[in-house]
């Protein structure tokens, strides 16, 4: 039970003239599964890094609920306290007490690539970024869910890209995450491998839920994964439309369906045909 | 060898002593236990002072190498004794703390310890800012990333500071003993100098080539091999 509201209104890189992120907010529904689509360069792994908390160069805010605690700020932000704050001041004011440790969610990020620590073998990599007093069984399962039982002792330089990014997102589902943020996790997989591990993902997802943020510029993929679809511009980036996708999930390897559903959506919006 | 024995009795001169004497002083050295005893005294100062320059060095290279407003600071400072000579920081040692063992192990530090930070940063300069990303957002905490992320890492850049550090302390020790020192390989090669001793001086040298040897044989080539065994 995790929702996120974000508002982010401004993200300026020092060396940058105009901002990669103005005034974007989004909003994302517990165990939701959203897919980001925009174009190269949009700044969506800036995004994802906002909220990851691995970038807090930033004004604006993201709010997290998580469970039936209250609402707490994730990362602190730049000069949060600006005059046209009107979240800001339309918090609670009992927000202040609430720690931020104890609402933090946990969250899994599958990165572009995959960044497993190149000396330390399959299982090694998994095991490090469990919790200590975390039990290890979990990762017997998901090596055996992503047919990997037999490369656990191996270096990740002997395996192949898409062998890797299965065990970066072993890593990611390894935490038992709250929120999962994922970069393209697929790109530069042949189409077969990336069809196969889309739909372990999909099954992982539907054992344990939980919100995920997909960024993709792959619209086919982004409609056969998601709940809802979120259509963001080029710099600075904003939302353009969210469309919900209503096709069931036993639908979603229809491959039918979904091209139906694709010429569809591209002749009601218009709008969307330039940001893919 | 050869041509080592041929020019040797050819110039039949004691500035170049036969291999055969050569040998021969070291095995009377070996037997009467003088030449283990300084080459031991030799390698427990090498080894404290190297254990002292290493560790201060890794972990101040690595915080100046993470932290840039420090490292602006210090950076004047450590060109400054990186080209102090040795002879005036073991001098000063030794006029301020006295002739004492304390004295000598500082004036070794001092000499390398500049040495390493500046290899270590330069190592914790090239981390991969996506792996610390990654395990930041896992995580990780101070220790693992040290550990898993960084000094794996940094791992080529120690070993380096490892071996030319080996060399500098070699060189720099005996000098420090010849100076202010009453035992130790420095203090006996100043003995052979002054008794123009050079079959003395050789076999001390022979006998410290093999320790370097054993050094790279057995610690610090399977070090190598341990840490490197992920490599393709």
């Amino acid at each position: 039970m995790t929702d996120i509201q974000i508002h982010i209104r401004n993200k300026t890189y020092p060396a940058a003239s105009s901002p990669s992120i103005a005034d974007l907010k989004l909003s994302l529904n517990s165990n939701e599964f959203i897919c980001l689509v925009g174009p190269s360069g949009c700044g969506k792994t800036t995004l994802l890094n906002i909220i990851a908390g691995l970038d807090d160069d930033y004004d604006g805010e993201i709010l997290c609920r998580t469970g039936s605690l209250p609402v707490a700020t994730l990362p602190t932000s730049m000069d949060g306290g600006s005059a046209d704050d009107c979240l800001e001041q339309s918090r609670p004011p009992s927000l202040a007490v609430v720690g931020q440790q104890h609402t933090h969610p946990k969250i899994g990020y599958i990165f572009q690539n995959p960044r497993l620590l190149p000396w330390r073998t399959v299982r090694e990599n998994i095991e490090l970024a469990l919790d200590d007093n975390q039990s290890s069984e979990v990762i017997d399962a998901l090596l055996e869910v992503m047919q990997l039982t037999p490369a656990q002792h191996i270096y990740p330089e002997r395996l192949s890209l898409g062998m890797s990014r299965r065990v970066a997102i072993i890593r990611a589902f390894a935490i038992d995450p709250e929120v999962l943020l994922m970069d393209e996790p697929f790109v530069s997989l042949d189409a077969p491998t990336a069809r196969q591990v889309r739909e372990l993902l999909l099954n992982l997802w539907q054992q344990r839920p939980h919100t995920v943020l997909f960024v993709t510029h792959d619209l086919r993929e982004a409609i056969a994964l998601a709940d809802r679809l979120i259509f963001l511009s080029s710099a600075p980036m904003q939302v353009v439309s969210e469309i919900v996708v209503p096709i069931a999930r036993s639908e979603r390897n229809n491959e039918l369906a979904i091209e139906s559903f694709r010429q569809q959506l591209l002749k009601n919006h218009p709008e969307i045909k330039q940001l893919l | 060898m050869v041509i080592w024995q041929g020019l040797a009795v050819y110039l039949n001169s004691n500035t170049l002593p036969t291999p055969e004497a050569v040998a021969l002083v070291f095995w009377h050295g070996c037997l009467s236990g003088q030449l283990p005893f300084h080459l031991g005294v030799t390698l427990l100062r090498l080894v404290v002072s190297f254990a002292i320059a290493m560790l201060l060095g890794c972990a101040i290279g690595i915080v100046l190498g993470r932290n840039k407003k420090l490292d602006a600071f210090f950076d004047n400072w450590l060109v400054i004794f990186l080209n102090i000579p040795a002879l005036v920081t073991i001098i000063l040692c030794y006029v301020w703390f006295g002739l004492v063992e304390s004295a000598a192990i500082l004036a070794v530090v001092i000499n390398k310890l500049p040495n390493v930070i500046v290899t270590i940063r330069e190592g914790t300069r090239t981390l991969d800012q996506d792996l610390l990303d990654m395990a930041r957002c896992y995580h990780f905490g101070r220790r693992k990333t040290l550990v898993h992320v960084i000094w794996p890492q940094l791992h080529p850049f120690v070993m380096g500071a490892t071996r030319s550090g080996l060399a500098l302390i070699w060189k720099i020790i005996l000098v420090v003993e010849l100076l202010g020192r009453s035992n130790g390989m420095g203090y006996q090669l100043h003995l052979f100098f002054q008794l123009f001793d050079v079959a003395g001086i050789l076999a001390y040298t022979i006998a410290f080539v093999a320790v370097i040897q054993l050094i790279e044989l057995l610690i610090l080539k399977p070090l190598d091999k341990k840490a490197l065994r992920w490599r393709r």
